[in-house]
């Protein structure tokens, strides 16, 4: 059927958020607001040990005195963080060894949003370790990954289990008082992944979490933690969708990576939360600190899709800090509507011979805005650094706008450096060429769209790639005018 | 007390010098009070983040010279593009100096921004153009603006070309300790008029120098403005030059950047195009040694469709020297049809040597061209193989290289005598004498 562009635009404006529906699961919320009292409660919640309440309100005292950070390129009313409950956890929370034992109010929702643990547990091979409104209810394949002597678990489990992992590695990335938010994540986190490789260890399936926010007001302050110890392997998936909402949810992640030598981690992630309807209105708050230390002849290895949220403010960075280690970032971030994204990458090279590669696509439609903002820093002692950059921008009608903030530092007379961006648009010919050859100009966009971010599809898992491909269309259909 | 301080006590004793009446009477007074709310900038500041301007607000400048000197030609010769006829606009220590200049006022008028301020028949010019394209709110620019009284006037009415180029050379003898500047200068270029303007910065002597210099210059439509700025001063020197322009339909400015010294160099080069086939050309060759500091930082704000521009700097960096640069460019809603070209290159020949760059594109147009590219890196290797087994020294291949690297910039410079000059410049600072013109 041949759509006119009206007729396309009509229909895609009023395409509702597909995913937009809300289970009610009985929950135990706590009030509103943040104190001291609050962090040491949700500490006490976790039955967490003293010394993780001493580092929480650390991080909670950092946090008093900072200020909201304003150099990122968007503008949106800023969360009132009294107004805002830090703690909700699905109410019946035994660890279940089947998924009969699972609510099936739960399970339901799972299915709406068509992740059936069944289904993933038989085809996709891929453990999956659900976080529904902060803590973990169901985690799948632990048994085989321990035979392995892999710990995959919630990081309030590993606190209980691990203490001395846990002590040892959190932090050591993101300190407390690394930024606003990672101060008020280190605070208040409730739950997050924790995942630990042992030595020589190559992780046999991909792992994977979904994140889910639920409860209506609750922030989600998840805290991710992966530890590749020397010559292991891990491809770790991190995939997200939420409910719609009127009122502005804040999500305030850190995620941590730490290559050991030999090290590989693989991150993926593909977002795609409520982005606001298209007046502008709603959407998630997702200011994200993800950081990774790369040790000597490491890799750490950046994936995502970022297609939700109202306003993104994401920079996954690598710490190049061993000699002969590899960083590299490979991001597609669609805006459309009135989203706004400022995302982007550091690389910190500090080890002789490091390398770091940066792809990043951005596509903007609609009246949103969207910043690519990278740092590639080469240190005086950084022998050898070898950078490749290339931030490319696809604008789709005149009411959008793309920028790039990059910054080059470099102090070594060894560095090499390249960075390439280019600004461009569909051009009318392309999609004539298509029409021609009998495909409608939704498919045609979604070709061209698909052609300019394959780069970075290629990077992701099989099982991300096929779901990023489609989150791409759903982002994007009919908004060329 | 703090420069800041001196400067704002320096203003009411400014003030009453001048004439009070004038019609910038007001322009100044507004000026001085942004700059008292805002003060130097700092490290803070977005702009400022790798140039500091701390360590010279240390300096115990004095804003006024208090002796004139006089100046020998013969001295100061080779600081002027001498080979060729130039009308010259020459300060001495901020002050005029009518004995060493050339100005005219056939058809053209190239003379003083005093002159233009105080005379009544500049009045209708200076009340269209003073201070209208100038940023009104960036603070180094609104102190430029509350202390101008002298410097360069150019005015080219329709359809005329000044016989010969225009020089503006300001020298400062170090007859005080510490001594700062703040030349105001203004190059109008009415429809379908030409004009090339050279301009130095020059001290004679090893006492520090600070010059804050604003340049406006306006193109009309289908006007032609070259501008060049050679800047090699000495290490005690420090510029912070601040050159706004506003262009109209069809015409082109180029501006030609030179940094081959001076302890700390700041360019503020903004470009406005209020109109349609507009080309703006900006282009920059930075080769620094010692613990010399350049900070390229460039602004082309596209608000028409239909326009270009083009801009190319290339940088080599050794001792223990850094380099910024900085280029943003701007892309209106309506400006469909750009085409906005930026390129940075550039060479860390030392282990101490700093760049930091930060192209950056904001783009609210989707019909667009526009892309950048930076680079650092090193010489290629293998050509310098290839050299040296045909017999060239390590040396000369190397310079070679990077003469080779620097000199595509130089194709656009319509003076063949600058030209020279320049690449003279450029084989004195890389060390060698390459024996031929490129």
């Amino acid at each position: 059927m041949a759509y006119t562009e009206e007729e396309l635009k009509k229909e895609l404006e009023t395409k509702e958020y597909e995913y937009g529906f809300y289970t009610d699961i009985e929950s135990e919320t706590f009030p509103k607001g943040l104190s001291e009292e609050i962090v040491i409660a949700i500490s006490k919640k976790k039955e967490e040990p003293e010394w993780m309440t001493e580092w929480r309100l650390e991080a909670f005292r950092v946090w008093q005195q900072m200020e909201e950070p304003e150099w990122a390129n968007v503008t949106y009313k800023k969360p009132d963080f009294q107004d805002i409950s830090y703690y909700s956890a699905p109410n019946k929370k035994p660890k279940y060894e089947s998924l009969d034992e699972v609510d099936p109010e739960l399970l339901a929702t799972f299915e709406k949003l068509g992740i059936s643990l069944e289904e993933q547990k038989k085809l996709a091979g891929v453990a999956v370790d659900i976080v529904m409104d902060s803590v973990s209810v169901a985690t799948t394949f632990k048994k085989t990954l321990a035979e392995k002597g892999i710990i995959f678990c919630s990081i309030s489990e590993a606190i209980q289990e691990h203490p001395e992992l846990v002590k040892k590695y959190i932090g050591s990335v993101v300190p407390q008082k690394d930024n606003f938010y990672a101060a008020l994540n280190s605070a208040v986190f409730s739950d997050g992944s924790f995942c630990y490789i042992p030595k020589g260890v190559r992780c046999p399936m991909e792992l994977s979490t979904y994140f889910r926010i639920n409860q209506a007001g609750t922030g989600q302050f998840e805290r991710t933690l992966v530890i590749a110890d020397e010559g292991s392997y891990v491809s770790y998936l991190e995939g997200c969708t939420a409910p719609s909402r009127d009122e502005n949810q804040l999500h305030a992640a850190v995620v941590e990576l730490i290559a050991l030598d030999d090290a590989e981690i693989k991150y993926s992630t593909v977002q795609n939360w409520f982005p606001g309807d298209k007046e502008g209105k709603g959407g998630v708050f997702n200011f994200v600190t993800k950081r990774g230390l790369c040790e000597k002849n490491a890799k750490i290895s950046w994936t995502q899709v970022e297609t939700g949220s109202a306003v993104t403010w994401k920079y996954p960075s690598c710490v190049l800090k061993g000699d002969n280690s590899i960083g590299e970032f490979y991001s597609i971030a669609v805006t459309n509507n009135f989203q706004q994204a400022d995302t982007g990458t550091k690389m910190v090279h500090l080890g002789k011979n490091t390398k770091s590669t940066i792809i990043s696509k951005g596509i903007s439609a609609g009246q949103s805005q969207n910043s690519y903002r990278g740092l590639v820093q080469v240190n005086s002692r950084a022998e050898n650094a070898r950078n490749f950059s290339q931030c490319d921008s696809l604008l789709m009608g005149n009411r959008c706008g793309a920028h790039t903030f990059p910054y080059i530092e470099a102090k070594n007379k060894t560095a090499q450096i390249e960075h390439e961006a280019t600004t461009s648009k569909i051009g009318e010919d392309q999609i004539f060429y298509c029409n021609q050859r009998g495909i409608d100009t939704e498919k045609a966009i979604a070709l061209i769209v698909n052609g300019f971010s394959k780069e970075v599809l290629n990077k992701l898992p099989m099982e991300f790639a096929v779901e990023a491909q489609k989150l791409l269309e759903i982002s994007l259909e009919g908004s060329v005018g | 007390m703090d420069l800041k301080d001196k400067l704002l006590s320096s203003f009411l004793a400014f003030e009453n010098n001048v004439d009070l009446n004038s019609p910038v009477h007001d322009v100044r007074s507004e000026a001085i009070k942004n700059f008292e709310t805002k003060g130097f900038p700092s490290k803070k500041e977005e702009a400022w983040k790798y140039t500091s301007l701390n360590n010279l607000q240390k300096i115990d400048f004095s804003v006024f010279p208090k002796q004139e000197t006089v100046l020998d030609y013969k001295e100061i010769k080779k600081y002027f593009l001498h080979e060729i006829d130039t009308y010259k606009i020459v300060f001495v220590d901020g002050v005029y100096s009518s004995y060493l200049s050339e100005t005219t006022h056939d058809g053209v008028d190239v003379c003083l921004m005093s002159a233009a301020l105080t005379k009544p028949q500049y009045r209708q010019v200076i009340d269209v153009y003073f201070n209208k394209v100038a940023s009104k709110d960036e603070s180094l620019t609104t102190l430029n603006t509350a202390f101008s009284r002298e410097g360069a006037f150019i005015y080219i009415p329709k359809n005329k070309v000044p016989k010969k180029p225009i020089q503006i050379l300001h020298l400062a003898t170090g007859n005080e300790a510490a001594l700062m500047l703040q030349p105001r200068n203004l190059v109008i270029a009415e429809e379908n008029a030409e004009v090339q303007v050279i301009e130095r910065h020059q001290s004679l002597t090893g006492n520090e120098v600070l010059t804050n210099s604003v340049t406006e210059i306006f193109a009309a439509q289908d006007a032609i403005v070259d501008y060049y700025k050679v800047q090699n001063d000495l290490d005690t020197a420090s510029l912070i030059d601040n050159t706004y322009i506003a262009q109209k339909d069809r015409s082109v400015v180029r501006v030609h950047t030179f940094s081959f010294g001076g302890k700390l160099t700041r360019n503020n080069l903004n470009y406005y195009q209020n109109g349609e086939r507009i080309d703006s050309t900006l282009k920059g060759v930075t080769i620094l040694g010692d613990k010399q500091h350049v900070d390229h930082h460039t602004l082309v704000h596209h608000a028409q469709p239909n326009c270009e521009s083009h801009q190319d700097y290339k940088g080599v960096f050794g001792d223990r020297s850094t380099g910024v640069f900085n280029g943003k460019i701007i892309v209106d809603k309506i400006a469909q049809k750009t085409n906005a070209f930026q390129q940075n290159n550039n060479v860390i020949i030392s282990d101490k040597a700093t760049v930091n760059t930060k192209p950056q594109l904001e783009i609210f147009a989707d019909d667009v061209k526009c892309s950048h590219g930076c680079t650092i890196g090193q010489l290629d290797e293998d050509a310098m193989f290839y050299l040296q087994s045909r017999g060239i020294p390590k040396k000369e291949a190397r310079a070679l290289l990077m003469y080779a690297f620097a000199n595509n910039v130089l194709e656009s410079v319509r003076i063949p005598e600058l030209k020279a000059r320049i690449n003279a410049l450029i084989a004195k600072k890389l060390g060698v004498r390459v024996g031929f013109e490129l």
